[in-house]
C-alpha cells in the first residue's frame, strides 16, 4: 500500500527530520527525568551551551566542520550506490599523513602546514578508501563488509604506528606536537567573540567541500555518471560508463573528504595525533548524510545539529553533574537512532495524513 | 451493455453486506460494476467518470493506448489505489476495496504483466505463499496439492507442482500465477497484458484456458494492446482513451479497424507506408559472431550478416533465441566469445564497459529492448535521460563541466520534435507514460549524427498512436540513408518495416526471407526449419553465406 501520492518535498526534507529529532529529545528527556533532573532545564542548558554564547558557537561549528567532512564522504559514495561505512578508518589513517606533513613543515609557516597537511590527509584517506573500492569494482567484495573491516585494520595499524613508529619518546602512543610557527590560526584570532573555542581555519575548507560536492554531483559530467551508476547500473552499462572506474574514483573522493577531518581535529586543535582521535565522528557522518538526504545543504544543517548536540552535551554534563557524560552519549545516540536508523518511521503516518488532507476519500474501514 | 448513469436504478440491493460467500446470492448478473469512478494523480486525471460493467461468466476486454488509464482502473479494482470518487459494485454489492487482500476476499484476482513469483521456490510453495495457513507447512501443502490437481483437471492448467519456478517456461509461470489467484478463490481474474511474453503457441493455450475458465463460471477481464486477441476471445470490450471509457461494445459487433479508430480517436494506418529501401554500402558487418552468457550457455552461434546504408534489416524470431544477446554485443554492452563486428569499416575493439561509448562514437545508436531497465534512469528528470550515453560530448559543456542549460535546451527541442508529453523536461521520467518514455529514448538516439540505428522491440508496451509515429521515424531514418537493424518479436512489425528479414532460432540465423514471404515460410523458420532446404526443389541456389550461418 505504498502507492499513495508522494509526500510534499518540504515534509520529506524538513518536517520528518524535525519530528525525529523531537522524538529523540522526548525519549532523552525521559532518561534525564529518570536520573532525577528536570528535562526542560536540561534542554535549556543544552541549547544555551551550543548557541548561547560565542565560545559555545565556536565549539558547535568546530564539531560541525568535522561532521561535514564525514557526512559528505558518505553522501558522495551514496550517490554512486555505494555505502561507505569506512569514514572512521579513512579519517584515522588520513591523520597519519596530515600529522607527518605538519610535523615536517611546522618550522616554516602555517600556510604550508595547512596546504601540505590538507593534501596529505586527502591522499591518505583516498588511498585507504580506494582499496575497498578496488575490491568492490574488480572482485565484487561488498563495500559495506570491506569498509567495516578496514576500520578495524586502520585502528590496529594506527595503534602500531603511534606506539612504535612515529611516537614521541616517553609519551603513551602519540606523536610530537606541532611547533608554534606551524599551528593553524584559530578563528578567535580574527573574531574575538569565539574566545577559547577550537574553531579554526579548516572551517572554510568545510564550506569549500560543501560547494565542491554540490558542483561535482549536479554540475559535472563525472557527477552525472556517478548518479547514473547509483540509480541504474544497467543504464550505466548501456551508456558505456565504466563502473570500475567510477567506483574507484568515487571511493577516492569519499575517502579524501573523510580524511579532511584530520586537518580540523588533529592538526587544527590537538596539534598532535593520538590513539583513537576520530572518536566515532566517522560513524556519525552516516547519520549526518542520511538526515541531510545526501545533499550538501541538508548535510550542512545536519552537521550543525550534531555539532550543537556534541557541544551542548558537554555543557550539560558540566552544569548538571547528575547527567553524566555517558547519559549525554545516550541522548546523542538517540538522535542518531531516530534520525538515521529510523528516519522513515513517521512516513506511513504522514502519508496517510497528507493523503487524507488532500481530499482522498476515507477508504479505511468498511 | 453500454452503461449509463441511469443503470444505477437497476440495483436496489446495494446496501447488502460486503462479504460475498456464494456469489450469485445477490442475484446480480454483473460481476463488476463501476459507476463514476475517478482518480487523479496531482494534475493528471488518470480515470475520469468511468462507468463499466462486466457480466458474470464472460470475458471482457479493455483496450486503450498507453496512458489511457487501463492499469490505473484495474489497480483501483484490485485495491492498489483508492478512487477519488465513484462507486464499485462487486456482484451487486457496493464495496470499498481497501487493499489487494480485500480484493481477493471479494473474489477478485489479478495476474500482473510481470510475474510475482519466487524463482527458487517450487510451484506448490509459490501457490501457498501468503496463504500458508498454520505454523507448519505440511498441511497447507497437502491441501494445495489436492486443489492443484482439481484445478488442473477442471481448467487444463497443468503444471508440475514440484518443479522450481525458475525451471519453468514463461507460459508455465503464467499458469502458476493464474493457479495462485484461483487457489485464493478468485471468481474474477484480471489479466494484464498476458500474451506480451508468450510465444504464439503458448498464447493459444492460454486462450483455451480462458475458455475453460469461462465455461466453469469464472469472469475474466483482459487488458491488452492486441486487437486480434480482443476479437478472438472476448465477449465484450471497453475502449479507453485519455482516462475515459469511450465506449463498450459487444465484440461480435465490431472490427479491429473500428476498435483501433476508437482507441486513438482517428483512423490509423496499421501498416507503415511501405516503400522499398535503397541499399548502398555496407556500414555494419557482423562476422562469425558467437557469445555465451554469464553461465557459459552459448546464446549466439556463429552469426554473420551485414546491414547496408539505406535499408532496414529485421531480425525475427520467438523471444529468447539469442536476439537480445546479439543486440547487446553489437551495441558494445557485452563482449563476444568469437567473431568480429565492423562499423563503417573499422573493427570494434572490445575493451570492457567503455565499449558501448566507443561504439556510439563510431556512429551506432542503440534503442535498447527494455527502456526502463536499460535505456532510462527512471528517477532522473527527462533532460538527464536525454544525454544518457552522450554526456561526455563537448556540446554539453567544456571538459568536465555539465552545462544544464545546453542539455535542457536540447531536451526541450526534442520534446517538441518528437511530441513527448507532457512537454516538461524537468519532470521525473518515471512520471511519463510508456509510449512517451519510449519517445524519450528514440529522440535521444535518433536526433544526432549517426550511421547505424540498432532498435530492439521499438514498440513493446507502446500504444497504437505512438507505434505509428515510431514506425514512421524508423522508416524516415532509412530514407535518410541510415542503416537500420530492427529486432522485434512482433512479426507484423518486422514484416511491415523490413527490407530483408533474418530469422533467428537457437542462437543461429536460420534463413533470410523477404518480408513478403508466406506465413508458412516464417512459421517454419521461426521453429528452426529452413524452408528453402525443407522444400524439394529450388534450394540449390541458396545463398552459401546463409547456409554457413545456419549450420
Amino acid at each position: 500500500m505504498s502507492t499513495h501520492k508522494p509526500l510534499p518535498r518540504w515534509v520529506d526534507i524538513a518536517l520528518m527530520p524535525a519530528l525525529n529529532v523531537a522524538l529523540a529529545f522526548v525519549v532523552g528527556g525521559l532518561a534525564v527525568a529518570a536520573v532525577g533532573e528536570d528535562p526542560f532545564r536540561a534542554m535549556q542548558v543544552l541549547i544555551f551551551g551550543a548557541f548561547g554564547y560565542g565560545e559555545g558557537w565556536g565549539f558547535t561549528l568546530h564539531f560541525a566542520t568535522s561532521f561535514v567532512f564525514t557526512g559528505l564522504a558518505v553522501a558522495v559514495a551514496y550517490h554512486a550506490g555505494l555505502f561507505n561505512i569506512g569514514g572512521e578508518g579513512q579519517a584515522y589513517v588520513a591523520g597519519l599523513g596530515a600529522i607527518m606533513v605538519a610535523l615536517w613543515l611546522d618550522q616554516t609557516h602555517w600556510v604550508f602546514v595547512l596546504v601540505g597537511s590538507t593534501f596529505a590527509a586527502m591522499t591518505f584517506g583516498a588511498i585507504w578508501a580506494m582499496i575497498p573500492g578496488y575490491l568492490q569494482a574488480k572482485r565484487g567484495s561488498h563495500i559495506v563488509i570491506t569498509t567495516i573491516m578496514f576500520n578495524f585494520i586502520a585502528s590496529a595499524f594506527m595503534s602500531y604506528m603511534l606506539a612504535q613508529v612515529i611516537t614521541r619518546p616517553g609519551a603513551n602512543a602519540e606523536t610530537e606536537t606541532i611547533a608554534e610557527t606551524g599551528r593553524l590560526p584559530l578563528m578567535s584570532d580574527f573574531l574575538p567573540v569565539f574566545t577559547f573555542s577550537p574553531l579554526n581555519i579548516t572551517f572554510f575548507i568545510g564550506i569549500l567541500s560543501l560547494i565542491f560536492v554540490y558542483v561535482l554531483i549536479w554540475h559535472t559530467k563525472l557527477g552525472y555518471q556517478i548518479r547514473t551508476l547509483g540509480a541504474n547500473p544497467e543504464a550505466a552499462r548501456y551508456a558505456g560508463i565504466s563502473a570500475v572506474a567510477i567506483i574507484i574514483i568515487v571511493m577516492a573522493i569519499s575517502g579524501a573528504l573523510a580524511g579532511l577531518m584530520a586537518v580540523n581535529e588533529a592538526v587544527g586543535v590537538q596539534k598532535r595525533l593520538g590513539v583513537g582521535y576520530v572518536q566515532g565522528f566517522g560513524f556519525v557522518g552516516i547519520a549526518v548524510a542520511f538526515m541531510g538526504r545526501a545533499h550538501p545543504i541538508g548535510i550542512a544543517l545536519a552537521a550543525l545539529l550534531f555539532g550543537a548536540l556534541y557541544q551542548g552535551g558537554q555543557e550539560l554534563a558540566f552544569v548538571m553533574p547528575s547527567v553524566s557524560s555517558d547519559l549525554v552519549v545516550v541522548i546523542q545516540a538517540l538522535v542518531i537512532l531516530f534520525t538515521g536508523a529510523m528516519s522513515e518511521m513517521f512516513k506511513p503516518v504522514l502519508l496517510r495524513l497528507f493523503n487524507r488532507a488532500s481530499g482522498e476519500p476515507e477508504t479505511v474501514g468498511d | 451493455m453500454i452503461e449509463k448513469p441511469e443503470d444505477i436504478a437497476r440495483q436496489p440491493q446495494q446496501a447488502a453486506g460486503q462479504k460475498l460467500e456464494g456469489q450469485g446470492a445477490q442475484g446480480s448478473e454483473l460481476a463488476i460494476d463501476l459507476r463514476g469512478v475517478s482518480k487523479a494523480f496531482g494534475p493528471v486525471q488518470a480515470n475520469k467518470n468511468i462507468f463499466m460493467s462486466v457480466k458474470r461468466n464472460s470475458i471482457h476486454g479493455i483496450v486503450g493506448e498507453n496512458g489511457a488509464g487501463k492499469s490505473t482502473l484495474m489497480s483501483i479494482l484490485y485495491g492498489f489505489y483508492h478512487a477519488d470518487a465513484g462507486e464499485i459494485f462487486v456482484n451487486g454489492a457496493k464495496v470499498q476495496i481497501k487493499d489487494s487482500s480485500h480484493a481477493l476476499e471479494l473474489g477478485i484476482g489479478m495476474v500482473h504483466q510481470h510475474f510475482m513469483l519466487v524463482d527458487n521456490f517450487t510451484v506448490l510453495e509459490n501457490i501457498i505463499l501468503g496463504a500458508e495457513g498454520g505454523f507448519l507447512l505440511a498441511k497447507s501443502l497437502k491441501a494445495a496439492r489436492d486443489e492443484m490437481e482439481r484445478l488442473a483437471k477442471d481448467y487444463g492448467l497443468e503444471v508440475d507442482p514440484d518443479a522450481l519456478v525458475e525451471d519453468l517456461s514463461v507460459g508455465q509461470q503464467q499458469r502458476v500465477e493464474i493457479l495462485k489467484a484461483l487457489y485464493r478463490g478468485a471468481e474474477v481474474l484480471i489479466m494484464d497484458e498476458p500474451t506480451g511474453v508468450l510465444t504464439p503457441t503458448e498464447a493459444d493455450h492460454l486462450f483455451k484456458i480462458f475458455e475453460q475458465l469461462r465455461a466453469q463460471g469464472k469472469t475474466i477481464i483482459l487488458i491488452t494492446h492486441k486487437l486480434r486477441e480482443i476479437m478472438a476471445i472476448t465477449d465484450s470490450v471497453s475502449v479507453m482513451r485519455r482516462g475515459e471509457i469511450v465506449t463498450t461494445l459487444e465484440t461480435s459487433k465490431t472490427s479491429p479497424d473500428n476498435l483501433a479508430e476508437l482507441m486513438v480517436g482517428r483512423r490509423v494506418e496499421m501498416d507503415a507506408q511501405k516503400t522499398r529501401g535503397n541499399p548502398a554500402k555496407k556500414v555494419l558487418e557482423v562476422k562469425n559472431l558467437s557469445m555465451t552468457d554469464e553461465l557459459g550457455v552459448p546464446r549466439v552461434k556463429n552469426v554473420s550478416f551485414d546491414v547496408r546504408a539505406g535499408e532496414i534489416v529485421g531480425i525475427a524470431g520467438v523471444a529468447g533465441n539469442g536476439q537480445s544477446q546479439l543486440l547487446e554485443v553489437i551495441s558494445g554492452m557485452d563482449e563476444p566469445l568469437l567473431g568480429e563486428i565492423w562499423i563503417n569499416g573499422s573493427r570494434v575493439e572490445f575493451e570492457g564497459s567503455r565499449t558501448a561509448a566507443h561504439v556510439r562514437h563510431l556512429g551506432l545508436a542503440h534503442v535498447p529492448e527494455d527502456r526502463l531497465k536499460t535505456g532510462l534512469v527512471a528517477q532522473f528528470e527527462e533532460w538527464e535521460n536525454s544525454i544518457l550515453g552522450y554526456s561526455e560530448e563537448p556540446k554539453y559543456g567544456p571538459g568536465q563541466i555539465l552545462s544544464l542549460r545546453a542539455a535542457r535546451e536540447e531536451a526541450d527541442r526534442r520534446i517538441e520534435k518528437f511530441d513527448i508529453r507532457p512537454p516538461n523536461c524537468r519532470l521525473k521520467t518515471a512520471n511519463f507514460s510508456g509510449g512517451n518514455q519510449q519517445k524519450i529514448v528514440l529522440a535521444r538516439e535518433m536526433d544526432r549524427e549517426l550511421d547505424i540505428l540498432v532498435v530492439g522491440q521499438p514498440t513493446r508496451g507502446v500504444d497504437i498512436g505512438a507505434i505509428e509515429f515510431i514506425h514512421k521515424q524508423i522508416v524516415a531514418m532509412r530514407d535518410a540513408g541510415k542503416a537500420v537493424l530492427l529486432v522485434s518479436v512482433e512479426l507484423d512489425e518486422i514484416r511491415a518495416l523490413s527490407d530483408r528479414v533474418l530469422v533467428m532460432f537457437d542462437g543461429k540465423i536460420v534463413t533470410e526471407l523477404s518480408p513478403d514471404a508466406s506465413e508458412r515460410e516464417f512459421g517454419l523458420s521461426m521453429a528452426g526449419v529452413d524452408p528453402h532446404e525443407d522444400a524439394d526443389t529450388d534450394t540449390s541456389g541458396a545463398n552459401p553465406d546463409l547456409k554457413e550461418g545456419a549450420q
